[in-house]
């Protein structure tokens, strides 16, 4: 149930940003959704790709300190309060959301969010008990 | 083991006794033979009969890195040019080069004393010394390959530069010590990782840093990566080169000078007065023997300090203290002296941190500024913008607990500092020119 995620570290420089994109693009790997989170001195892009393996060896060549994570996907009814029911269930059980995204693609009538865990496992067995939908990686990454 | 254990072991009252016996002789030699000199000396009030102790040293004026520049390229040289069979000179980056003359007998001096060092750093016969020191005007190559002939050694001439060929040699030829800057070693261990060679699998056991002023944590690093024993030996082209003073692989604590060759004195670097035993000031040194270019109280800037505690090693000869910096190093950061190695100190104290670092000093108003550099690494790396920010703020803080010193830790990516096959530049003052 999990989706892979890339994270590259990207001083704030002129052009880094394009530069990755770029060596991503050479590499024949596509971008299915990323996120960008930044201070003054540098920022931390997370990337949802359709091949990690390849994206994270093209990055490390180019000299990138690049780390992969497990994060999860999760369908968001798509209607007003959809977003507050998951994090009121995951709230209810306790568990920390340490940041999150919106994926690009919609999931037939359904928003799909992107969450990093403290406690992965915890919160996927807490949102499939309460009947929301997890979706695994493979199904992401070719959306 | 030793090289000359006669000498290296010499009582302390018999080196006292043959530093005075040459040191009346150095100056009867300069006051005759360089006019520099015997101004200076006339000025003084002192003539070559009125040295009579070692003390008497103290009555003597400093000689500057100046008045080499001033004397470019050879009027202080003591011996006539028909007798210099070598001229070096340092590297110039802050002027004029200075330029330094060997006499045959110089030579001799030299490569003995580098020998000395060899020995002293536990290297003997049949090992293979990978010299990485730059061959050329720079003392470092020619020295260190002068003194690895006379122990009877094998010397690959390396040089400086070419990595991955030095890294190739090193592992085809079986070299056994490696001489070079503590910063080149370390590029080198991380070159050979990246083309998945382990440092650990070559035969290197014993590694020779100097030229550059390094911390006891990056000594640590440097034998964990590169898995050999690491000792610092101290040099510098206006008093010979390398092999001034090494340390010995038993103590590992300070580095002998070798006395019979060299008066050191420690002294405070802004009103010249001469230190006691353990009190941190400026290296100067008087070279006894010298013929090319002897020179009287030559002030080397180097901070350090002097200890004549017998060494578990037997030598006799006084250590000086690790170089914490150099006196026109020394960075003043709203009034708080900082030396570049007390913050790789910090530094190399935070799991993860590679020894790679710029310091970048400005002034922003009234106000100076200290930015510290630190690349990220894989191991240091997070996706979470809080855990960055707490290895910023937890470096921030050591510093300021050690130092006093307020700064701002910018994380920068790997690589993004620039690496040297030389001595590396740690320091960027923005405040200068």
């Amino acid at each position: 149930m999990h989706v892979e995620q890339i994270s590259v570290f990207i001083e704030n420089k002129f052009g880094r940003l394009a530069e990755v994109t770029r060596t991503l693009g050479d590499a024949g790997v596509n971008i299915r959704t990323l996120s960008l989170a930044d201070t003054s001195d540098f920022g931390i892009l997370r990337l949802i790709v359709n091949d990690t393996e390849r994206a994270k060896t093209v990055l490390k060549e180019k000299g990138f300190t690049v780390s992969k994570t497990e994060v999860v996907a999760v369908e968001i009814p798509d209607r007003p309060g959809g977003l507050a029911d998951v994090l009121q269930a995951l709230d209810a059980d306790g568990i920390n959301v340490e940041y999150m995204y919106a994926f690009v693609e919609r999931s037939e009538e359904n928003a799909v969010m992107i969450f990093r865990f403290d406690e992965t496992e915890k919160a996927i067995s807490t949102l499939t008990g309460k009947n929301f939908t997890v979706l695994p990686g493979d199904r992401l990454y070719s959306m | 083991m030793f090289f000359n254990e006669d000498f290296e072991t010499l009582p302390r009252e018999a080196i006292r006794a043959l530093q005075l016996k040459r040191l009346k002789s150095l100056v009867a030699r300069v006051y005759s033979n360089v006019p520099f000199y015997r101004q200076s000396l006339d000025k003084a009030g002192i003539t070559p009969d009125s040295i009579k102790s070692l003390e008497d040293l103290q009555r003597i004026p400093f000689t500057y890195k100046q008045d080499m520049r001033d004397s470019y390229p050879y009027n202080l040289f003591a011996a006539p040019m028909e007798d210099i069979v070598r001229i070096h000179a340092s590297s110039g980056t802050t002027g004029k080069p200075t330029v330094v003359g060997y006499t045959k007998h110089d030579i001799e001096t030299w490569s003995e004393l580098m020998a000395r060092s060899f020995a002293a750093a536990g290297v003997h016969k049949g090992d293979i010394i990978h010299n990485s020191y730059g061959y050329g005007l720079f003392t470092g190559g020619l020295g260190a390959h002068y003194g690895a002939e006379r122990l009877g050694a094998s010397v690959i001439p390396m040089s400086g530069g070419n990595t991955k060929k030095q890294i190739m040699i090193m592992q085809d030829f079986g070299s056994t010590v490696l001489t070079c800057t503590p910063s080149y070693s370390l590029f080198m261990a991380e070159a050979a990782k990246e083309d998945g060679i382990d440092f650990r699998d070559l035969k290197l056991r014993v590694g020779i840093f100097g030229a550059e002023p390094w911390s006891e944590e990056m000594r640590g690093d440097i034998e964990s990566k590169l898995n050999l024993s690491a000792v610092d030996i101290y040099g510098l082209s206006e008093i010979m080169g390398p092999g001034v003073a090494i340390e010995c692989h038993e103590a590992k604590k300070g580095l002998h000078i070798w006395e019979d060759h060299f008066i050191a004195e420690i002294i405070n670097p802004e009103t010249g007065a001469v230190l006691g035993e353990g009190e941190l000031g400026e290296l100067v040194i008087t070279t006894i023997t010298k013929e090319g270019i002897p020179l009287l109280r030559y002030r080397t800037r180097d901070i350090t300090s002097i200890s004549y505690e017998p060494c578990v090693c037997g030598r006799t000869h006084a250590r000086i203290a690790r170089m914490s910096g150099r006196s026109d190093d020394m960075l003043i950061i709203r009034g708080v002296n900082v030396f570049p190695s007390q913050i790789e100190t910090v530094l190399m104290g935070v799991d993860g941190v590679e020894p790679h670092y710029l310091l970048i000093v400005d002034r922003k108003g009234n106000l100076d500024t200290l930015e510290v550099q630190v690349e990220v690494n894989e191991k240091l790396f997070s996706d979470e913008i809080k855990h960055l920010q707490a290895l910023s703020g937890k470096i921030e803080k050591q510093i300021k607990e050690m130092l006093g010193v307020t700064c701002h830790v910018r994380l920068v990516e790997p690589k993004s500092i620039a690496r040297s096959e030389g001595k590396a530049k740690r320091v960027i003052d923005k405040r200068k020119g």
